[in-house]
């Protein structure tokens, strides 16, 4: 049980991520919406790559008793993580510079406001 | 450096090359403004070249394997390992068919560019993200490893909201490109979550060695049910469409040409996830049910949302939501055969038809968005009531579109024929409603662009037009298009069998792309 904790964690912050992004109006909010599901998917990788009694992947360090390379865990999830990461910055960053913009042309952030396209 | 060598390192070198290509751009741009011009198509025209001698050999002989960081390309399968850990590309039929398109639409983007955004600033960054958008296409289609599709998605993503929002100062364009981020991002992020789904089942990542062990458990379903739901909202599918007229509209047209491709690619990813990872262990006939449901969708509510458009980007955005229909329709009903007796008689050939269209497609819509950007670089407007007469001065660009809208209404001798008589016949064995409903859209495609023809090229000159058509580099970019319609055109016959044909054959058949990789299937 206590292992499947992350699991609810993400369900939730997927939950509440998707509910700023569809429900919230602004802009920015929607945003942090995006980073939330983000944060979410993020953990949900790092918790697949838990593994009970395993060691870090660190050939330096090791403990003495461990098989090369059966006691070691494969760092995937972690990796992709941090890839994951990576890309989450970019869009972001990305996102926030729109979101300027946007201010800058329409002065609000109400995205019902935004909307000279549907005209 | 022999021609032995330059095809085996082909898949690395088309993606390696433009993104190398793109992080210089901005550098040369510094230094030279022609030389960075010279530099982008040169490099497009390499990418071409590579890409056509790569294409022909993998269509003559046999896929592509290409294992990166490995000693030899061909090493998937590490030695102390039992499954491929290392990044694979794998450049079968449907993904050297996707390269063609891919960098065939960027190379006509590149020339229309050149004159299409010469007084903007910014253009060493506008070309670099154009080189960017062309490497997450490529990375796409070729790559075999699921994570690396996320990737490439992503870096594909980035780089199209960033161009669509490239006019900036028109404002609605950063509002385009903002819907376009939000909607791509939580895609890409629904594409991650299966992506995990499916690694914490099997522990892997490589799709062919996936597929080899895929037991379509209910995290499996889940996982599809993700994935078909973020690609079929990334190609702009009915119901998750929205976002696709608003962001194809602001864009520059060279972009909005690219964002068609881009789209396909994101299809392409749809049909490798239905085909070759899922293959016959999914429901095929529920799922091709749902495809054939959202073609169909896609078809009617596109082509009907077009009819009353008063902008002529976003009434052509509306076709293409429509004629992405088409293809979902073909494939649809090809997965909907998939293991049946019937497949080898009529499956492959819708699955042929949906296929063809795909380039058919990118063929014309790239070209009419390409004389829609030529109608707005003249008159600075996109509402059709505002224009008039344009066929008195822009002859080439009249031409051209005429060419462009008789091969979207499917009308012979023109590319656009072809593919959709492909689809007509064989959807009708399944049902005759599918084929009527076909037909049906595409009449309103040809009502609906012989009101924009009217509008825009007939009619008396307009008060304040300038004479002369627009600059020859944007008439090159559409007439490398034009020349691709009508020779698909009059050659569908070998198009089909010697381009279509190897495409379909290996989405269907799943064994194959699983035997390269995973040895054996």
């Amino acid at each position: 049980m206590i292992y499947n904790i992350p699991f609810f964690a993400v369900i939730i912050l997927i939950a509440v991520g998707m509910y700023a992004v569809i429900f919230r109006r602004n802009l920015i909010k929607i945003a942090i919406g995006i980073t939330i599901v983000e944060s979410a998917v993020n953990l949900f990788l790092i918790t697949l790559g838990y593994r009970e009694g395993g060691v870090a992947p660190i050939y330096t360090n090791l403990p003495a008793n461990v098989v090369i390379p059966g006691g070691m865990v494969l760092p995937v999830p972690q990796a992709l993580t941090l890839t994951s990461i990576v890309i989450g910055v970019a869009v972001l960053a990305l996102m926030l510079s729109f979101i300027i913009r946007i201010y800058q042309y329409y002065g609000t952030l109400d995205s019902k406001k935004v909307r000279r396209l549907k005209e | 450096m022999n021609v032995d060598w330059l095809l085996t390192h082909s898949p690395a070198l088309l993606i390696a090359i433009p993104l190398l290509a793109a992080f210089l751009t901005p550098v040369i741009d510094r230094i030279n403004k022609k030389a960075r011009d010279a530099f982008v198509i040169i490099v497009l025209i390499i990418a071409e070249i590579i890409m056509i001698a790569l294409a022909w050999d993998v269509f003559t002989g046999s896929a592509h394997i290409y294992t990166m960081g490995a000693s030899s390309p061909t090493a998937t399968i590490p030695a102390q390992a039992a499954v491929p850990i290392r990044i694979v590309l794998e450049v079968d039929g449907m993904s050297a068919f996707m390269g063609l398109i891919s960098t065939t639409v960027s190379l006509a983007a590149g020339f229309y560019s050149l004159a299409f955004v010469k007084k903007e600033t910014g253009q060493g960054r506008y070309y670099a993200l154009l080189l960017l958008m062309l490497v997450g296409m490529l990375g796409m289609e070729f790559t075999g490893d699921i994570f690396n599709l996320f990737v490439f998605l992503e870096v594909l993503s980035m780089a199209s909201a960033a161009l669509i929002a490239y006019r900036f100062y028109y404002g609605d364009a950063v509002e385009g490109a903002f819907k376009y981020c939000v909607v791509s991002s939580l895609g890409a992020l629904m594409v991650l979550f299966a992506i995990g789904l499916l690694y914490g089942q099997y522990d892997l990542l490589n799709m062919a060695a996936l597929a080899k062990v895929m037991k379509y458990t209910t995290l499996d379903r889940i996982a599809l049910v993700l994935l078909i739901a973020a690609f079929a909202m990334k190609c702009g599918a009915v119901p998750m469409h929205m976002w696709t007229p608003d962001s194809y509209t602001v864009a520059p047209a060279p972009i909005t040409a690219m964002l068609v491709a881009a789209s396909q690619a994101s299809l392409y990813a749809l049909f490798r996830i239905c085909f070759s990872l899922y293959g016959l262990t999914l429901d095929v006939t529920t799922v091709g049910i749902i495809i054939i449901a959202l073609g169909l969708l896609s078809m009617f509510v596109g082509v009907t949302m077009a009819l009353p458009q008063k902008d002529i980007k976003r009434l052509m955005s509306y076709h293409a939501v429509s004629q992405t229909g088409y293809m979902l329709l073909g494939v649809g009903v090809g997965l909907y055969l998939l293991g049946k007796p019937d497949f080898d008689t009529y499956g492959m050939a819708a699955m042929e038809g949906g296929i063809f269209h795909i380039i058919n497609h990118a063929l014309y819509k790239g070209l009419l968005f390409l004389t829609a950007g030529a109608i707005f670089y003249k008159v600075k407007t996109r509402n059709l009531n505002e224009m008039g007469g344009l066929a008195h001065s822009m002859k080439f660009t009249t031409i051209f579109f005429m060419i462009g809208a008789l091969a979207i209404a499917g009308i012979p001798p023109f590319n656009g024929f072809a593919s959709k008589l492909l689809i007509y016949e064989s959807a009708y064995h399944v049902s005759p409603i599918l084929s009527i409903i076909a037909m049906l859209v595409s009449i309103i495609t040809l009502a609906s662009f012989v009101k924009v023809f009217h509008s825009a090229f007939m009619g008396p000159p307009m008060e304040n037009a300038e004479e002369g058509d627009v600059p020859k580099s944007m008439i090159i970019g559409m007439a490398i298009l034009t020349v691709g319609i009508i020779l698909f055109g009059l050659f569908p016959g070998w198009v089909v069998s010697n381009i279509v044909h190897p495409a379909a054959q290996a989405l269907a058949a799943q064994a194959g792309y699983i035997g390269s990789v995973a040895g054996g299937a």
